[in-house]
């Protein structure tokens, strides 16, 4: 971004003493004390807008994103926010994610904020930094702000576009040492405020279009090194060794088994045990050879199968009613009719494509720490708790790797590396296998929702209700920021601190007599378990809303309604009605009353539609599936998935799309074969056939999305909400087609017949 | 120890390996430091350790790095580069295919081998050659997509 012609007088004025923004240099430099989130970089405060962006001597611009990528390409959209309201190129861009020293804690890859929140916050950092710079070149020009131009990061008097100074020249590796006002929050609700307007949308240039992701290249030349490529010298390669039956501890380990195996070594810390060689293969041979006498457990699983039954008849540890009006026992007496469904969804594994994998490089000076956690923050934070070092001796990399969608086993793998390199005193590198990923990973809740309706004379609800009750979505926290929140450090002693917390999906249907609610029960170990639940990828949204949307399909099939017609009369919002008009347009729906009446009752294959809706943050999405059902085998085929998505403002309109269509695939496979199976003692769906993820033959062949145009409304999130209405809209079309309703989640075939025949 | 020869990518490599029944990942990860093919289940159920051994693609997890013999090992990296991309790679960057990209091994070395021995295939074939592949982050319609794409600039 050098420019030969550039103005003498800014040149001068961007080499001598320069005082930016709103503190001096030294007035700043007495503020600037060390904040909890980067205690050994005083210069990232987090109300300071030098935690957000830096321009460099050529014009590149460092965004610091305190979050990171689980896969989506969040970075092209974050540089199109951050380049449109900075006015640089979008090739200027450079987003560093998720490192603990670089960044300030903005959270992680949840509640799909990526956009929404921390996009808009960079947004606004970007528009004070434009500010500030215009100002510094109105006092080098001589000339008011007002007629400055500003063009791919060089600024010219409009009045004489021949005089130009580049960012660069008067910033360019310098700090803006300017404050901006921080909401002296961490994580998800961290944000900032500045007084730089932001533009118009009507102005938008960058915004809008589809510029490619930044990070396919390197992953299509295979050039993207993910954590468990990091080698560093001396690293030992680690298995953690898991117990048979959950809860058992290891007693005793017998050296002598893998005394044959070069350089294996058993590290045993209390309940934490591994094996180490500096050969991976060898730490492989090892693990398999090791012999361990295991304490004895009995942990008495409810097993998969019994496990709705448990729910439905455990203990309630808590109960909160998220939305109530009018009076639910005055409206069902007032009812003629009460109509209930109950609807049981399974529990999950997050079943990452790469199981658990982290390097720890643990000495004397400190911990550095390479991992694909989405919440490097507090696994820093977590990591100097687990293994007793100063918080500001952590220094967390967050490098891309496998999606994660929710908490996964990539921060309990990380926890792991880094006790065992702190024991060893080497860089240890932990790499967890496919068993240990889907018998030991932080599951999603299984979850029975009980729905009632009570229905007027003239075939109106009155009355309805919803209570949805599973385990806690926090028995084990979302975030690995405490010791006592991973699994090395339960088996290193710690006690689980399991919380109650479960929610509900937003809803718009509004009722004249309404509560909607959840309970939890209570964690099925009050140890290292394998069978903690947590956040799985939208996590208030399958389990419940399979419940809540069928729910919605049942009660418009027994007032005779059409179930779009029937959405329509109890939906008020026009974004709400727009995306279920516009989701049954494109899916050219045909209005009738489900079961559908046109079918041949001897015919093996018959075909239905469905419908389901949802609102998410200030994201509006109705979704059609068109299923064909074999009644003989129980087979059902997603034939399409139409879906109408109003996200607000549509920053990169290809990479919504892509993002949309994966997740409909992803949840289709929540919706049609994943379930976690396991027995008295141990989870028993340990590799991809006992947990089957969908495969292609099953993947619905066509995906139509159509985005609903609203510029003028701040983008909401993407990144997960479509998914969740996958199990119902699937559901609905196999009662259009059948006239038989699903109440349990995975559709197998057996499952399907099961309930065909019933 | 025994000293065992691996062609990779078109260059020679001498690896001493003590147990002959290491999977050849291993050999290919740990020895040489290649890191494209990655571990995902050591099953041979997912498909992303996945490279050619003479041009058919294999699940490096599961074949013994003694069984590899002459065979000539090409992995993702050498399957093209940025300068010289493989169709293939390219219809996958206009695809915009992945999203994590963790399993991207299986389905372009899969897609690549498909494209060799039929360069026009229909999109039921393209199904068919992807059947065994696992993907999490739900890219399989966009990496048919890739595949017909690329058998049309064929």
């Amino acid at each position: 971004m050098h420019n030969p012609q550039l103005d003498r007088r800014a040149f001068l004025s961007s080499t001598g003493a320069l005082v930016i923004g709103l503190a001096t240099p030294s007035a700043w430099a007495q503020k600037a004390k060390p904040s909890p989130n980067s205690p050994n970089n005083p210069d990232l405060l987090a109300d300071s807008l030098d935690a957000y962006l830096a321009i460099d001597k050529d014009g590149k611009v460092d965004v610091f994103y305190g979050a990171i990528d689980g896969g989506q390409g969040l970075e092209i959209s974050i540089a199109q926010m951050v380049a449109e309201e900075l006015d640089v190129p979008l090739s200027a861009i450079h987003i560093v994610l998720g490192d603990t020293r670089r960044t300030v804690n903005m959270g992680g890859a949840s509640g799909a904020q990526g956009v929404s929140r921390r996009g808009t916050s960079l947004m606004k950092a970007a528009a004070q930094a434009r500010q500030i710079l215009l100002a510094e070149a109105s006092k080098t020009f001589a000339v008011p702000v007002s007629e400055l131009d500003v063009k791919d990061g060089v600024i010219s008097p409009r009045n004489d576009p021949a005089r130009r100074i580049s960012y660069a020249q008067i910033i360019g590796g310098k700090p803006f040492r300017s404050d901006v006002r921080w909401n002296g929050q961490w994580g998800n609700p961290h944000d900032i405020a500045t007084d730089a307007p932001l533009k118009s949308y009507k102005d938008y240039r960058v915004i809008g279009q589809s510029p490619r992701r930044i990070d396919l290249p390197k992953k299509v030349f295979g050039e993207q090194d993910f954590p468990g490529d990091v080698r560093l010298p001396g690293m030992l390669h680690a298995r953690m060794v898991r117990p048979p039956v959950a809860g058992a501890a290891p007693v005793s380990v017998d050296e002598s088994s893998i005394r044959d195996i070069p350089g294996a070594r058993i590290v045993h810390i209390k309940d934490f045990l591994a094996v180490v060689a500096p050969k991976e293969w060898d730490a492989v041979r090892a693990l398999r050879a090791v012999k361990v006498t295991w304490s004895e457990s009995k942990p008495e699983f409810p097993t998969h199968r019994e496990v709705h039954q448990h729910i439905r008849k455990a203990k309630v540890t808590q109960r909160t009613i998220e939305r109530e009006n009018g009076n639910l026992d005055e409206g069902l007496t007032k009812a003629v009719r009460v109509i209930s469904g109950e609807y049981e969804y399974p529990t999950h594994s997050h079943a990452s494509m790469g199981p658990g994998c982290a390097v720890a490089d643990v000495t004397a000076d400190g911990a550095t720490i390479y991992t694909s956690t989405q919440k490097p923050h507090y696994a820093a934070d977590g990591i100097a708790d687990l293994i007793g070092i100063a918080r500001d001796k952590v220094h967390v990399i967050w490098m891309f790797g496998t999606g994660s969608y929710g908490r996964n086993d990539q921060g309990d793998a990380t926890a792991d590396a880094a006790v065992l390199s702190k024991a060893l005193g080497k860089p240890v590198r932990v790499q967890w296998m496919r068993e240990e990923s889907l018998g030991w990973d932080p599951k999603g809740t299984a979850s029975v929702n009980f729905c009632k309706a009570g229905i007027d004379e003239k075939g109106g609800v009155i009355a309805y209700e919803l209570i949805s009750r599973g385990f806690s979505r926090e028995n084990v926290a979302t975030n690995e920021g405490r010791a006592a929140a991973t699994l090395a450090g339960q088996l290193l002693g710690a006690k689980p601190e399991p919380k109650n917390s479960f929610n509900i999906p937003f809803a718009s249907y509004t009722f004249p007599h309404n509560r909607v609610g959840w309970e939890t029960v209570a964690p099925l170990m009050d140890r290292a378990s394998p069978l903690r639940s947590t956040h799985l990828r939208d996590p208030y949204g399958p389990p419940i809303l399979f419940g809540s949307e069928s729910f919605m399909d049942e009660i418009a099939a027994a007032v005779q309604m059409d179930p779009v017609e029937f959405r329509m009369r109890y939906l008020k919002h026009p974004r709400d009605i727009d995306a279920v008009r516009i989701a049954a347009e494109k899916a050219g729906w045909q209005k009738r009353v489900s079961p559908r009446k046109d079918i041949d009752a001897t015919q093996d294959v018959v075909e239905g539609r469905g419908i389901a809706y949802r609102r998410h943050f200030d994201t509006f999405i109705a979704v059609v599936a068109e299923v064909r059902v074999n009644r003989k085998t129980g087979v059902i085929e997603p034939t399409r998935l139409v879906c109408a998505h109003d996200v607000g403002l549509i920053v990169n309109p290809e990479t919504l799309r892509h993002v949309i269509e994966r997740q409909l695939v992803y949840g289709t496979g929540r919706t049609t074969v994943e379930e976690l199976t396991w027995n008295r003692d141990m989870v028993t769906s340990l590799d991809w056939s006992s947990y089957p993820v969908l495969h292609m033959e099953h993947v619905p062949p066509r995906i139509d999305i159509h985005l609903i145009e609203r510029p003028e409304a701040p983008p909401s999130g993407a990144a997960e909400m479509a998914l969740g209405l996958v199990p119902a809209a699937m559901g609905n079309a196999v009662f259009d087609a059948t006239g038989v309703r699903l109440r349990k989640v995975p559709f197998t075939p057996a499952s399907v017949k099961e309930a065909l025949r019933a | 120890m025994k000293t065992i020869t691996l062609q990779v990518n078109g260059v020679r490599h001498d690896i001493a390996v003590d147990d002959p029944d290491m999977p050849l990942l291993y050999a290919l990860r740990d020895d040489l430091g290649l890191n494209n093919p990655r571990f995902g289940c050591g099953l041979g159920q997912c498909g992303a350790c996945t490279v050619h051994v003479d041009g058919v693609p294999v699940r490096s997890c599961s074949l013994p790095v003694s069984a590899v013999g002459e065979g000539k090992i090409t992995t993702l990296h050498g399957l093209g580069s940025r300068e010289q991309p493989h169709p293939l790679q390219s219809a996958w960057i206009e695809e915009q295919v992945n999203q994590c990209g963790y399993c991207i091994n299986g389905w372009l070395m899969e897609g690549a081998a498909l494209l060799a021995r039929n360069p026009k295939p229909t999109e039921s074939e393209a199904r068919a050659a992807f059947a065994d592949l696992i993907c999490r982050c739900g890219t399989h319609n966009a990496a048919v997509r890739a595949v017909l794409r690329a058998s049309k600039q064929a």
